[in-house]
């Protein structure tokens, strides 16, 4: 059958990995947390004292579909409904409903008014968390509306096998009550990686992207189309190249998923039994609550641009509480902590210099931090501080000359005898380099760090001069090139010569093609993305040493 | 205050949010069902100024948006405040684990 349409790709954030072939599937608009109308003439509003028991037996109703929602759903599932079943018992929610509906109001509207009203308190907020949960309070909304209509739970709505659903957004118990044995994944306009739809979707492996950027009446449904959860892309008239090229890679993944589960819990180590070093790469610490300390080494870089996420820079005693966090759930295995990475693709509001013509050669990373001492000293102190209760290290970010890192580490010794005239506990962290940039890598030998660590993605865009945010020059940004490759293997020595730790922190480490490449430089600690730790330890047991030959 | 509240015991207590991610839904959910299994009233508030809210409402607990590191205020009057109040901060103090 010829297809007319060309292939289109539409974009949107990845929020739990994976590939899908199938056919768009519109999420009707009857379900909870849609912006449906239907509801609003489900029944006719009678007396006062009628309402008041309406709106009580919908509420029940709406708990005991929550009963046993929870009841069929594992852990993660129930906690995140436990939250909606909780507001049905707060009575501080729902005295002034039931008092409006003492007043007049009918059921429907006086729920429907106070949910709106909490729902737009909870968006209104600067606070990320707490707009995440406003799909919460819809999701609840919807469901007591639908009680009050007289409609009973949806249940598990029949959707075509494979189909990729599209949506506005997605509630939590929609999602749960979507059959996703026989839906392929989803694709939704709204939410974000720290909604609990993502949460979910990506404890139990559905693949999922957020935020994407097209109005769904132009998806029709049944059309053919791909969802690519690993790139954040959804294609729709995908051409047989496209088509070829995604079975490929969902051929590889399913051999891969089942080959990396299995490597998860065991040892990282070569074919020949050498022991390698695998951390894990941390952008945020809500992540650890999901993951196991003892399927890694420890944590190789812990990113803290996300605490400097709000408009004033936190204070000391709101970083040290972070700080201990994670090294509580390593557990005495070492912790990497960089200093803030501001600037480049990465402003913070109130520290990054805004409007730089040139961000990624500006003043970022370290250069940024040590332009600010004041920001600086503060995040020294609370990582010093940190330091009492375990093994941590702090790196700093692009750093170019060793006259940068003796300055940041004068930094820390003030800091150091600051906390020791006060009397307050403190470790001395071990301090450490990134190698980034060019020079630094050329010169790794000259620089008095207690350890290195190779940031891949920037070393590669410098050596190569190939933004990394640029599509059109992805065929320059190589990240193999022998460029990169001899400059990796000139730090590594530099690091054995003086007789220090060096590892990397970048992509080229969660990449399993590139893994064997990174060990042929005589890397033997490698901090990777969390989902990728079964998928590189694989990759590291088919490695039987560098290989003769060219 | 009033006489009858005189004659009811009165706690005080506070402890700090561990978790990075702050007081968030699960923690929320677990902090009312704690309060609410005490008898006492007992009211809760992030920092020293704030507005008290009622401890054992999972809406106006969420809403507090108390941060890591925040410093959480507990106060309760009723037979069982103290013990209220000891078993809330307990509950923070041990990160909500349980």
């Amino acid at each position: 059958m010829a297809e007319p349409a060309a292939e289109q790709v539409i974009a949107g954030i990845p929020a739990a990995e994976g590939l899908v072939i199938g056919r768009i599937a519109r999420e009707g608009g009857t379900h909870p947390g849609g912006h449906q109308a239907g509801h609003q003439v489900g029944r006719r509003a009678g007396s006062s004292a009628e309402e008041r028991a309406a709106l009580l037996a919908a509420v029940a109703q709406a708990k005991a579909e929550l009963d046993a929602l929870i009841a069929g759903e594992d852990e993660l599932a129930a906690e995140i409904l436990e939250f909606q079943q909780a507001l049905l018992e707060d009575d501080d929610l729902l005295a002034p409903i039931f008092d409006a509906v003492q007043a007049g109001a009918s059921a429907q509207g006086a729920w429907d008014q106070a949910l709106d009203r909490e729902i737009a308190e909870y968006r209104g907020g600067e606070d990320e968390y707490l707009s995440a949960r406003a799909a919460d309070l819809a999701d609840l909304k919807g469901r007591v509306l639908r009680a009050l209509a007289g409609e009973g739970d949806d249940g598990k709505a029949a959707l075509a096998e494979g189909a990729i659903l599209v949506a506005e957004d997605l509630t939590p118990s929609r999602f749960l009550e979507l059959d996703w044995q026989r839906l392929g994944g989803g694709a939704i306009r709204g939410g974000s990686k720290t909604s609990h739809v993502a949460i979910l979707a990506r404890a139990r492996g559905i693949p999922l992207i957020v935020g994407l950027e097209v109005e769904l009446d132009r998806l029709a449904p049944d059309a053919p189309a791909v969802l690519d959860a690993e790139a954040g892309r959804l294609i729709l008239a995908p051409s047989d190249g496209t088509l070829a090229q995604v079975q490929s890679r969902i051929q590889a993944r399913a051999e891969g998923d089942a080959a990396a589960a299995e490597a998860l819990a065991e040892d990282a180590v070569t074919a020949e039994g050498e022991r390698v070093q695998v951390l894990i790469n941390v952008d945020d610490p809500a992540i650890l609550d999901g993951l196991s300390p003892a399927h890694c080494d420890g944590i190789g870089l812990t990113r803290t641009e996300f605490l400097f996420a709000g408009e004033e820079p936190p204070d000391e005693a709101a970083q040290l509480a972070v700080y201990r966090r994670i090294l509580a759930w390593a557990g005495g295995k070492p912790v990497t902590i960089r200093t803030l990475d501001a600037g480049g693709d990465k402003p913070i509001p109130g520290v990054s210099r805004e409007a730089e013509p040139n961000p990624f050669l500006g003043q970022r990373g370290l250069r940024l931090s040590l332009a600010h001492p004041e920001v600086f000293r503060v995040q020294l102190r609370a990582l010093a501080r940190a330091a009492a209760e375990g093994p941590l290290k702090v790196m700093l970010p692009m750093v170019t000359l060793p006259a940068e890192l003796a300055q940041a580490r004068r930094l820390l010794d003030e800091v150091l005898a600051e906390l020791a005239a006060e009397g307050v506990a403190h470790g001395r962290p071990a301090l450490g380099i990134m190698i980034e940039v060019p020079a630094a890598a050329l010169t790794a030998g000259d620089f008095a760090a207690d350890f290195y660590s190779i940031g891949s993605n920037d070393l590669v865009q410098y050596v190569m001069a190939a933004a990394r945010d640029n599509p059109a020059l992805a065929g320059l940004a190589l990240a193999d090139h022998p460029a990169v490759i001899e400059l990796i293997q000139r730090s590594v020595a530099a690091a054995r010569a003086r007789g220090v730790e060096i590892g990397l922190c970048g992509d080229l480490a969660s990449d399993p093609a590139t893994v064997p490449l990174l060990l042929d430089c005589g890397l033997r600690s490698l901090s990777v993305a969390p989902a990728q730790l079964g998928r590189v330890k694989l990759a590291l047991r088919g490695y039987r040493g560098k290989a003769a030959g060219p | 205050m009033n006489d009858a509240a005189k004659d009811l015991t009165e706690a005080l207590g506070e402890a700090v949010i561990q978790d990075p991610t702050g007081l968030h839904a699960r923690p929320a959910v677990k902090l009312t069902k704690l309060a609410k299994a005490h008898q006492a009233a007992v009211e809760v508030r992030v920092g020293a100024e704030a507005d008290w809210v009622n401890a054992k409402s999972p809406n106006a607990v969420m809403k507090l948006k108390a941060g890591h590191g925040a410093t959480l205020r507990f106060r309760a009057s009723g037979s069982d405040a103290a013990a209220a109040v000891a078993a809330l901060v307990a509950l923070v103090e041990r990160d909500f684990d349980g």
